[in-house]
């Protein structure tokens, strides 16, 4: 339902807000959609004021159904900035990712050779249903024994999922009276998609987890994009094991689904943070495995980045932070399982609070209201650069002239002293001493 | 007073004796007959050929491991007409009061097992066994109702039998002076000020450089972790025991820490180890004991908690359920001041009562226990091997932290030292404290109990670890707690009351340990 225009960025309640390019603003005003821990970190930055129903905002922090209804409606001043991009759901719906990553191999192995396609093997065998349904069935018949999973498109905290070792239980279930309506239409709209499902995934004291990782892209043309250094490991609360796909809560991770389990205790929590896996890792396997594990992680990133940098409306009023979802498997070998437009920012913990907090106070940093970066930077507060426009190499420092020079600016997982490092970059707040 | 030669001759006789007859007793001798058929060896040089070919192919290394092991659990050496209680503990009034310890845990244990009605022991029927080893992955999954089983102590409860040790041949006034003891342990042992504990330590002096703090994101590199590391992978490649331990003091890269601990405590691959740990699970298979229950209810209650070791909830059980029925733990009490534990179980024939061991291992689980254990579950993950090297670090470090003993690395002493190092660098800070009515110990104490397992984030407690290893000692805990105190001194000076003071020291989750204990020891002026 689409409201009278609205336009963002004009004189407000704060005065003339009407400066040059390039200098600072002392009272943003947002808009925000969300009651979690954004609302909080909005609310306490320093000369940013909330605006409600129509008033005009500098910045919009909407959910994904606003920006449907009236993006396209929406006239945006040259400052004013919104945390999606119009088109975003090429890179998180399933079935678009499925079909852009498919594509870009294509075009890779054409242009570059199988080698550099074959860095492109980060997600499992998936085929869209039903439009790739006979495809999906003679690979499924090559393959017999082998599980898959079948998940809803669109869907999110893991709603709807199975999985599934016979022909027999999807047919069952494409007839399944029980289901309601919307249910069965959802079948026949292209709103599925069969994936070939790990059945050795990389276990920790015979649990499965799942890695959440966060990157943000402020630009799709040129591809800008930077990595958390933290982020978390989500543990199914139940021990492993092939024997029951039945039971969901051991094959999903989801902290939304186990949350419904019944061994679920709230009080114990069930993350990991990045850098104790990374840690338990690297004394497990040595460090120069965890290196490399983690470099192909940041290829995951960078290929499925590229993959819809074309498809990708770009609009520099867009910015967005994506939640990753990671797994690996025994060999160590990373898989991409979905991207999130809207990762979750509601907290499970003080410790899970604290980590998105000072994600959504960074990420602010560098959509950079205030005006404050010089744009040259290659890191703020636990955000590195990981690809602008190439790839981004640390400063190395005349020492490393001995050793292979060139080493990515990625830290996932690393120590975050994101304090210290902000307080050399950042200019304090218009109007605020510096402590 | 026996000479040194005397004395020296008497402790290879000893190890001598106990590593006759071992795995690698048989193995050296399965070696050497093997060298005979090589060509070089000569009849004439037979020894000389033989000792070389042992040399080169490694296995003198592994015996040269062996002994350096022995030597660390070897029994202080003992006058001639000593009896054997005085050589584990001279101070008669200590070995009392363990002694009474002792009865008080045990009659608390007994008492229990009478209100409940639930035997000590009992054989598992068959249906039973077969599921335990159906489920012996997933234990965690089992809830069974631990409501009625209390621990049978907490840490707490130790530190009031501390507390009350007293020196009989020691008059103390109880004027509070300058000269007297401020803190809550009475007796007088020789514990190391900071001035002897720098001599202990040198290693973590300024200029050497450390895992823990010249690891950190702004040092270069190749200031000292790159050579570090690089001196790491050789030691290991030497399977040198003695050399992994020295190398330890400056701390240990997370990615060979695993490998250097096991050299250091000589727990081998060897099949051997393997069967032995199969031998115990087959134990827990077949027998129920009712301290499985206290261990359950303190996992459930302290591991499982965790943020971290949750996760490991399985292997815990793994370990200690049979480290409860490993009688090997019994050689300990050869240099534990501690008596094994004993009730009364009804003979086969069920016409006597005999006093046998109980739990078989000689050691009661007391709530925290599963601590010990969870921090070793990041470095290994093989339960045999998890096992060996939880059960030489119990036997040569962790036992000393409960029970009553005069030796530096017992819990008294090193209670005592972090009284002494307060009352000398941090007089104001303790004065204040005590006048609060929050003494000092009564924080402190869970966490050198622990070795400050749970209260550390686990990659620092790998740190502090490594020295305990490195320096075969666990005055390093002691002088961490101390070195906490003066860290949050400032904030402590401010409280007005113990559970204010508890709440300032409540999370030492962002701890850095390594610059801590290097400031205090190094950087204070004495």
């Amino acid at each position: 339902m689409s409201k009278n225009k609205q336009t963002a960025g004009h004189k407000g309640a704060c005065g003339s807000q009407k400066k040059k390019e390039g200098e600072g603003r002392s009272c943003i005003r947002y808009r925000c959609g969300l009651t979690n821990t954004i609302q909080d970190v909005l609310n306490q930055r320093p000369g940013w004021v909330e605006v409600k129903d129509d008033g005009e905002w500098d910045l919009n922090w909407c959910d994904v159904g606003w920006l449907r209804e009236n993006f396209d409606h929406s006239y945006m001043e040259e400052h004013v900035r919104i945390c999606h991009f119009r088109n975003h759901y090429e890179l998180t719906r399933k079935n678009l990712m499925v079909k852009n990553l498919k594509r870009y191999r294509k075009t890779l192995e054409r242009e570059a050779g199988r080698l550099e396609a074959s860095k492109c093997d980060f997600f499992p065998c998936t085929f869209v249903l039903p439009s790739e349904y006979h495809i999906f069935v003679e690979e499924f018949k090559r393959s017999p024994g082998s599980t898959w999973i079948m998940k809803p498109v669109a869907r999110s905290q893991g709603k709807g999922i199975f999985l599934f070792r016979k022909l027999k239980d999807i047919i069952d279930w494409r007839k399944d009276g029980s289901r309601s309506e919307e249910q069965k239409d959802e079948a026949q709209v292209e709103s599925y998609v069969a994936q070939r499902y790990i059945e050795n995934p990389y276990l920790i004291a015979g649990r499965k987890f799942d890695l959440r990782v966060y990157v943000l892209v402020t630009s799709y043309i040129a591809l800008k994009a930077w990595l958390y250094r933290d982020g978390f490991a989500r543990f199914s609360n139940t021990r492993f094991s092939l024997s029951s796909i039945d039971d969901q809560y051991v094959h999903l991770t989801n902290v939304a689904v186990q949350k419904t389990s019944p061994d679920y205790d709230p009080e114990k929590g069930c993350k990991w943070q990045m850098q104790q896996l990374r840690q338990y890792l690297t004394a497990k396997h040595g460090f120069e495995t965890v290196q490399t594990l983690f470099k192909e992680i940041d290829n995951i990133f960078i290929r499925s980045l590229l993959s819809v940098q074309k498809t990708i409306i770009n609009d520099k009023h867009c910015f967005e932070l994506y939640g990753y979802d990671i797994l690996l498997d025994q060999d160590l070998k990373p898989w991409l399982i979905e991207v999130n437009a809207s990762p979750s920012l509601t907290a499970s913990s003080q410790e899970d609070y604290d980590l998105k907090y000072r994600l959504l106070e960074d990420t602010l940093h560098i959509v950079d209201m205030e005006g404050r970066l010089t744009g040259k930077e290659k890191r703020v507060g636990g955000f590195d650069l990981m690809w602008n426009d190439g790839p981004v190499h640390t400063d190395v420092g005349l020492e490393a002239l001995g050793s292979s020079c060139l080493v990515a600016n990625t830290h996932l997982g690393c120590v975050n002293d994101r304090q210290k490092q902000l307080q050399q970059l950042l200019k304090p707040f218009p109007g605020q001493k510096r402590t | 007073m026996l000479d040194e030669s005397a004395e020296l001759s008497v402790s290879i006789t000893q190890i001598v004796q106990r590593l006759k007859g071992t795995h690698l007793h048989s193995q050296l001798e399965k070696q050497a007959k093997e060298c005979l058929h090589k060509p070089e060896i000569k009849l004439e040089t037979l020894k000389d050929d033989v000792r070389r070919l042992l040399k080169a192919s490694g296995w003198e290394r592994k015996l040269q491991n062996a002994v350096y092991r022995e030597l660390h659990i070897l029994p202080p050496p003992r006058h001639p007409r000593a009896p054997p209680e005085h050589t584990k503990e001279p101070l008669a009034y200590m070995r009392k009061a363990q002694v009474n310890w002792e009865k008080r845990i045990l009659k608390s244990l007994n008492s229990m097992c009478t209100e409940l009605g639930i035997p000590l022991a009992r054989k598992r029927p068959v249906p039973e066994q077969n599921e335990l080893t159906n489920k012996w992955n997933e234990m965690g999954t089992d809830e069974p109702d631990l409501s009625k089983f209390r621990p049978v102590y907490a840490p707490k409860d130790f530190l009031e039998v501390l507390v009350g040790l007293k020196n009989p041949n020691n008059e103390r006034s109880e004027d509070l002076t300058v000269r007297s003891h401020w803190g809550l342990i009475q007796v007088s042992l020789n514990v190391r000020d900071i001035p002897q504990t720098r001599e202990m330590y040198p290693e973590l002096g300024l200029t050497y450089g450390q895992l823990g703090i010249d690891d950190h994101t702004h040092v270069p590199p190749d200031l000292f972790e790159s050579e570090h590391i690089h001196i790491g992978k050789k030691v290991v490649s030497e399977h040198d025991s003695a050399a992994a331990q020295q190398y330890s003091r400056q701390g240990c890269p997370t990615g060979l820490r695993a490998q250097l601990w096991s050299l250091i405590l000589n727990t081998t691959d060897d099949p051997e180890a393997i069967t032995h740990y199969e031998q115990l699970k087959a134990r827990v298979i077949h027998h129920d004991l009712l301290v499985d229950n206290l261990i359950y209810k303190d996992v459930k209650l302290t591991a499982s908690n965790d943020d971290y070791y949750f996760v490991f909830e399985d292997y815990l059980y793994q370990v200690l359920l049979c480290f409860s029925r490993d009688t090997a733990v019994l050689e300990h009490f050869n240099y534990n001041c501690a008596t094994p534990p004993k009730s009364c179980i009804q003979s086969k024939s069920g016409s006597e009562q005999c006093a046998v061991v109980y739990p078989p291992n000689g050691v009661i689980p007391f709530h925290g226990f599963s601590m010990y254990v969870a921090p070793l579950c990041f470095l290994y993950n093989e339960p045999s091997k998890l096992y060996s090297v939880f059960r030489e670090m119990y036997i040569r470090y962790f036992f000393r932290l409960h029970s009553v003993s005069s030796h530096p690395s017992g819990i008294v002493s090193l209670c005592l030292q972090f009284e002494r190092l307060l009352q000398t660098h941090l007089p104001q800070l303790f004065y204040h404290l005590r006048e609060i009515g929050a003494q000092p110990l009564r924080i402190a104490f869970k966490w050198i109990v622990r070795a400050f397992s749970g209260y550390l984030s686990t990659d620092q407690l790998l740190l502090l670890w490594d020295r305990i290893l490195g320096y075969d000692s666990l005055e390093i805990v002691a002088v961490l707690a101390a070195a906490v105190f003066a860290f949050r001194a400032e904030n402590l000076m401010e409280v007005t009351s113990l559970a204010s003071a508890e709440a300032v020291l409540a999370d030492l989750s962002t701890l850095k340990v390594m610059p801590l204990l290097q400031i205090f020891l190094f950087a204070t002026s004495v």
